[in-house]
């Protein structure tokens, strides 16, 4: 234990304080490592003795099951990284290009352009009318656009950046880039955007994460089994294991050599959930640092 | 002074004629900066302004054949009908109690957590826990689903199988048993955004000048005496903007966890539907598009009436912790 200085705690608080952390960490990774342990384990243990921290029989049974369908779960990774790359980009580079122009202060016409972003926040259609425009307007049903489109621009981050402009970049650094005859384009680019990179890592890391999550889109768009991504594709299994037994070849393979075999509902579940967990585990210590940072360029007031 | 009237007169008929093309002129001056605009515009038309033209659907009786503009006006029959269900009374209640109860833990729990982080003797140990307590807050509600199945999965879940039969409680069928859930969707609520918040409260805590627990100590002033007069005074502002923040949205709820973690079990309904789980199940799963768009818009409004009536007694009290 370090050595207390006059202002710190007392050795009974910070036992304390450590207790509680420790009972909270616990509760955050135990259900994750249950997870694990069940999808390792052996499906007739799991049936009869329950789910277990520590699998009674270990077994592969749940993954070699899941990748016989290697096909689907390969299309349905590729749908989410291809959608959360290209969204993530696409999602920085327009709203970036936003809120620029209406953190000039010598724009006339930034009052209007910041409430008609900032009103979105206020006010909305509902799912119906937003849903329609979708489906019936722009004919976007099944595809990988409406997984995109819906999550592009977010006027709180749109707000957040614009803050982060007026107020870090100084307008007399604009005013003398103009005079040495730089395009609004290029202050654009070569100042702001290189002065700004802790503000747009932070919203490109928060874009990376709403749209690798995402399953709405999906849930309300997609119907196919081809714009399926990976979290809709968990959202199936827990629903209804039946959905991946229907497509996997192990189940037509069983099916038409005439056997019903029972398959492995729990510990496949469990599998499918550890592979969608999987990437977000692994990408966030790294996201995590950066995530504290940026909170704290973003807990500024839009 | 004839000369004065007459130059004053050019002014103004030079005005009148420019007011006109100033407009014009602004735009050709700062065409670049529309070009940079123009794509989120075009998407936050799409995605947000068209649909809110869409809210008539709520006072027309939908003919599909017909097509939304021709379809019937039919005044507030929708609302009148979705009114005289208990549902609307339910999900009212589900909607706006829920945020409440969130709202009041997200606040005392991360306020509490921030300060034990911050006062954490072993830097290294207080790094450890804070990433613990932020991994939930990386998992899609679709992963927190699961890990609930695995608690209380009604055959084969933990509790039911394990924890229970040890301390000798009967199983209990989690997924059919609604008076169980207003305490389990709290629990996973905080347990999946306390990270965030927790973060939020320490950046503020960490700005606070170290030279006011100085002279505090200087004046004898105890643990408990210095977060009653320095932390928590300093931090009012960071808890205003976030709570005010909630209560903008608190006719709005978290989809994922209403949904999904119930796994949308029709059992639960009575106390786990909110506005936003009835208008998708209305509308997508049983069809009644009037219904569901009276919701709709009587989220919507209710909603912009919440944000702006917030933002206004924010203002009285100090106004330059308000949004707006």
């Amino acid at each position: 234990m370090s050595k207390r200085k006059p202002n710190d705690i007392s050795n009974t608080a910070n036992m304390t304080i450590n207790l509680i952390f420790w009972l909270y960490t616990a509760a955050c990774v135990l259900p994750l490592m249950l997870v694990v342990a069940v999808s390792f384990s052996d499906e007739t243990s799991v049936l009869v003795n329950g789910y277990h921290f520590i699998p009674e029989t270990f077994s592969l049974s749940a993954y070699r099951f899941l990748f016989q369908d290697w096909e689907q779960l390969l299309r349905s990774f590729g749908v989410s990284v291809v959608v959360t790359v290209v969204g993530t980009i696409i999602s920085v580079l327009i709203m970036a290009l936003y809120a620029y122009p209406i953190s000039r202060g010598n724009f006339p016409h930034r009052r209007f352009f910041s409430f008609f972003m900032f009103f979105t926040m206020l006010f909305n259609g509902g799912l119906i009318p937003w849903y329609l425009v979708y489906t019936q307007m722009l004919d976007l049903k099944n595809t990988l656009a409406a997984l995109i489109v819906p999550l592009l621009v977010s006027a709180f981050f749109v707000m957040i950046l614009r803050t982060f402009f007026s107020n870090t970049i100084p307008p007399s650094l604009i005013e003398s880039a103009k005079i040495d005859g730089a395009s609004e384009m290029r202050i654009f680019a070569q100042i702001v955007i290189p002065l700004s990179l802790p503000v747009l890592a932070t919203v490109a890391l928060f874009q990376t994460l709403n749209y690798w999550n995402d399953w709405f889109m999906s849930l309300v768009f997609i119907t196919g089994n081809n714009h399926v991504n990976l979290q809709f594709l968990m959202y199936k299994t827990m629903l209804d294991i039946q959905f991946l037994a229907n497509n996997t070849q192990a189940a037509q393979g069983i099916n038409q050599a005439g056997g019903l075999v029972q398959l492995p509902t729990e510990t496949v579940r469990m599998a499918m959930a550890v592979i969608g967990i999987g990437p977000i585990v692994f990408a966030y210590p790294f996201f995590q640092r950066f995530f504290v940072k940026g909170l704290t360029v973003g807990a500024v007031k839009g | 002074m004839g000369d004065y009237t007459s130059l004053s007169a050019t002014r103004q008929a030079y005005r009148s004629v420019q007011s006109k093309p100033a407009f014009f002129k602004t735009v050709r001056k700062f065409w670049v900066f529309y070009l940079m605009m123009l794509p989120a515009a075009i998407v936050i038309f799409i995605n947000n302004y068209v649909p809110m033209l869409g809210v008539v659907i709520a006072f027309k009786n939908i003919n599909y054949s017909k097509g939304i503009l021709s379809s019937p006006w039919i005044g507030f029959d929708n609302f009148k009908y979705l009114f005289s269900t208990e549902a609307a009374w339910i999900i009212t209640r589900n909607t706006i109690c829920y945020n409440v109860v969130f709202i009041v833990f997200n606040l005392v729990v991360a306020v509490a957590f921030a300060m034990m982080f911050n006062e954490m003797r072993n830097r290294f140990l207080s790094k450890f826990h804070q990433s613990a307590m932020f991994l939930p807050f990386f998992l899609s509600m679709i992963v927190v689903s699961y890990l609930v199945y695995a608690f209380l999965g009604q055959e084969h879940g933990f509790l039911n199988t394990v924890l229970f039969p040890k301390l000798g409680i009967e199983p209990i069928e989690w997924y059919s048993e609604p008076k169980y859930w207003p305490f389990i969707l709290p629990v996973i609520n905080i347990w999946k955004n306390i990270g965030y918040y927790t973060v939020i409260y320490m950046a503020a805590i960490i700005g606070i000048d170290h030279e006011y627990y100085e002279a505090a100590l200087i004046d004898g002033a105890s643990k408990w005496q210095q977060i009653r007069t320095i932390t928590l005074p300093l931090i009012v502002p960071v808890m205003i903007v976030m709570t005010l923040l909630q209560i903008g949205r608190i006719f709005y709820a978290d989809f994922g966890l209403f949904f999904q973690v119930t796994q949308n079990a029709g059992a639960l309904y009575s106390s786990t539907q909110v506005i936003d789980t009835f208008v998708y199940q209305t509308f997508l799963s049983v069809g009644d598009i009037g219904m569901s768009s009276a919701a709709g818009l009587f989220q919507s409004v209710v909603g912009f009436i919440l944000v702006l009536g917030s933002n206004l007694i924010v203002r009285r009290i100090s106004k330059e912790n308000a949004l707006f």
